[in-house]
């Protein structure tokens, strides 16, 4: 990072600044009566006519839409009706749990901004056998970040039965099909370079 | 279409990382600004529109209720806006609905952000975005989801990390020209991006605006009291606004329909059938440097893709063919969410009224659009203004 040089005001607008005072973080911590609040927010959700039929489905190892048939639509996530045609849809089916790495990222932080050793491989997963365009947001694992690209085929990797409870976590992962880019445990030490990486 | 609307006085707090002033503190300075700017006391001001993001942030229910007094609105006609980042740019629309119906005739519009307050980082009110059954376990961060939008950008078009990050040097240089600015850098380079600590990949720490405190305001002015007030009045000519599906997983991120749809919605409305040829100035939204990139593309400024190259060959630059982010943008002047975005309406009038100075864009433009986004990569607001 190059060193900022003090600069003059320059003129331009606004040409009246009427504040605020910057304060460092350490002016903050101490600075008298500052107040420290916790808000005890807690909520308990029920997941309604579709998502619940989806997380049962996630229970027993499969992955299910609804089908559109006005306009012909395989929809993951499901809803129970279609918000292009406005009707409700028609019909349940099962589609496969595997499918194609629409995007991903590399994440080296956690939500509050905290360093991960092992980076997190967030992506979009577009299932396989559906002409348009769904799926959901998972993790992939058993792969070298390096090696992940756009495009990967993947699949799912359950949750020995017995610990699934309904949610988006009894899918562990998701791996790549090619047996040849997997890795025996997820996550690698190694940063990517800085640079300019192409995907795929 | 009723009266006719234009801004008649821009006024803005410094932005910066952590205010001492609380949030009605911050839009009375901005308010009190914009009034002085437009020679005008509160008793001029008909009703008053407030942008702000999430109360989240602040910990305070009905934060609008709460930033009331500091906006000018207390006995008055008061109502808030929030489409999340799309805010400050919408918030301009709510206050020209009010004023072309021929309602009112004057609105201050505000928009305020005090972002330092969530502790231990704003990232967790974010998180409050995602979809609560099946995303949220996943324990995802608000960099996420752009980082998924922008890889899905580059891949689709083959573009080079470096053409984009060279948006953040432009914007943070433009900013060191701006008094207001909190990250204004002269002597930044593409190598300083290039080499910045990566967060989540394609993102790297400069390639993202600043959590920051601040806020803006304007006022708008109906014609008969606009042209008694300056001399310099800059119209809203179009305005537009699109909501796209929060099943973003069901969509192809690569390119915002939504700023599409909200861009041909304004255009139509200020007459514009070219936008490439007849906007002189363009204020997107940029977040994140690929994203002004991306809404360049959906503000149908440059094919798709085709930004990138636009970047490269110098003519998003201040003196460019087409100006982008003159102002410095949120990468440069700063992102606090909802003022973020009226920024760039103050921006507008400020060059299109030849008051920008230091950072006027030369050959005396007369158009330009101001353009945000937000909520889960879904929301497009656009106002075009002119003379």
């Amino acid at each position: 990072m190059t060193s900022r040089k003090p600069r003059a005001v320059p003129d331009a607008p606004p040409r009246v600044i009427l504040g605020p005072e910057s304060l460092s973080d350490a002016q903050f911590r101490t600075a008298v009566g500052a107040i420290d609040h916790q808000v005890d927010a807690r909520y308990a959700w029920d997941t309604g006519v579709a998502i619940s039929r989806f997380l049962q489905g996630l229970k027993a190892g499969e992955i299910w839409a609804r089908y559109c048939r006005q306009c012909r639509r395989t929809l993951v996530p499901p809803r129970m009706f279609c918000e292009e045609c406005f009707r409700p849809n028609d019909r349940w089916v099962r589609v496969a749990d595997t499918g194609t790495v629409n995007t991903f990222s590399i994440c080296y932080i956690r939500w509050d901004m905290v360093k991960l050793d092992d980076p997190e491989l967030p992506f979009v997963l577009t299932l396989d056998g559906i002409d348009n365009m769904a799926g959901f947001m998972h993790k992939l694992g058993e792969v070298a970040p390096d090696d992940v690209h756009i495009g990967m085929q993947v699949e799912a990797v359950w949750k020995p039965e017995a610990e699934r409870t309904g949610s988006i976590l009894d899918i562990e992962h998701f791996r790549p099909r090619d047996a040849k880019l997997r890795k025996a445990k997820a996550g690698a030490k190694r940063k990517p370079a800085a640079k300019t990486r192409k995907a795929g | 279409m009723g009266q006719r609307v234009g801004v008649v006085g821009a006024g803005m707090t410094k932005f910066v990382r952590r205010a001492n002033e609380t949030g009605k503190e911050l839009a009375w300075q901005a308010a009190k600004a914009a009034l002085d700017d437009a020679g005008m006391t509160l008793d001029d001001i008909d009703c008053v529109a407030m942008g702000t993001a999430p109360d989240a942030f602040d910990g305070v229910h009905m934060k609008s209720e709460y930033l009331a007094d500091g906006s000018g609105a207390w006995g008055k006609p008061y109502y808030r806006t929030y489409v999340g980042g799309g805010t400050g740019v919408f918030v301009t629309i709510q206050g020209w609905w009010q004023v072309a119906s021929g309602q009112f005739d004057t609105c201050l519009v505000v928009a305020e952000e005090k972002m330092s307050s969530v502790q231990p980082h704003p990232q967790g009110a974010f998180i409050t975005i995602f979809d609560n059954m099946i995303e949220r376990e996943l324990g995802p961060n608000l960099l996420w989801i752009f980082a998924l939008e922008m890889n899905r950008y580059m891949q689709v078009h083959g573009l080079d990390k470096r053409d984009i990050a060279a948006v953040s040097v432009k914007n943070k240089r433009n900013a060191a020209d701006h008094p207001a600015a909190l990250l204004g850098q002269a002597d930044i380079t593409v190598e300083d991006v290039l080499n910045s600590e990566t967060l989540a990949w394609p993102v790297q720490r400069l390639d993202v605006s600043p959590v920051t405190d601040g806020a803006v305001a304007v006022v708008l002015a109906a014609e008969h009291v606009a042209k008694r007030t300056t001399d310099k009045p800059v119209w809203v000519e179009g305005v537009g606004w699109h909501l796209d599906t929060a099943y973003w997983t069901n969509r192809d991120l690569y390119y915002p329909r939504y700023v599409e749809y909200a861009a041909r919605q304004a255009y139509e409305m200020a007459g514009i059938r070219e936008p490439r040829k007849e906007i002189h100035i363009a204020e997107p939204y940029d977040p994140f440097d690929y994203k002004e990139l991306h809404h360049l593309e959906g503000l149908q400024l440059f094919e798709k893709g085709k930004a990138p190259e636009a970047m490269k060959d110098g003519v998003l630059n201040r003196d460019g063919d087409l100006p982008s982010c003159p102002s410095g943008g949120l990468l440069g002047v700063g992102n606090p969410i909802a003022a973020a975005g009226l920024m760039k309406i103050a921006e507008l009038y400020w060059q299109l009224g030849g008051q920008a100075g230091a950072r006027q864009v030369p050959g005396d433009p007369k158009k330009g659009v101001a353009q945000a986004w937000g909520d889960l990569m879904q929301v497009g607001t656009v106002v075009v203004m002119g003379r």
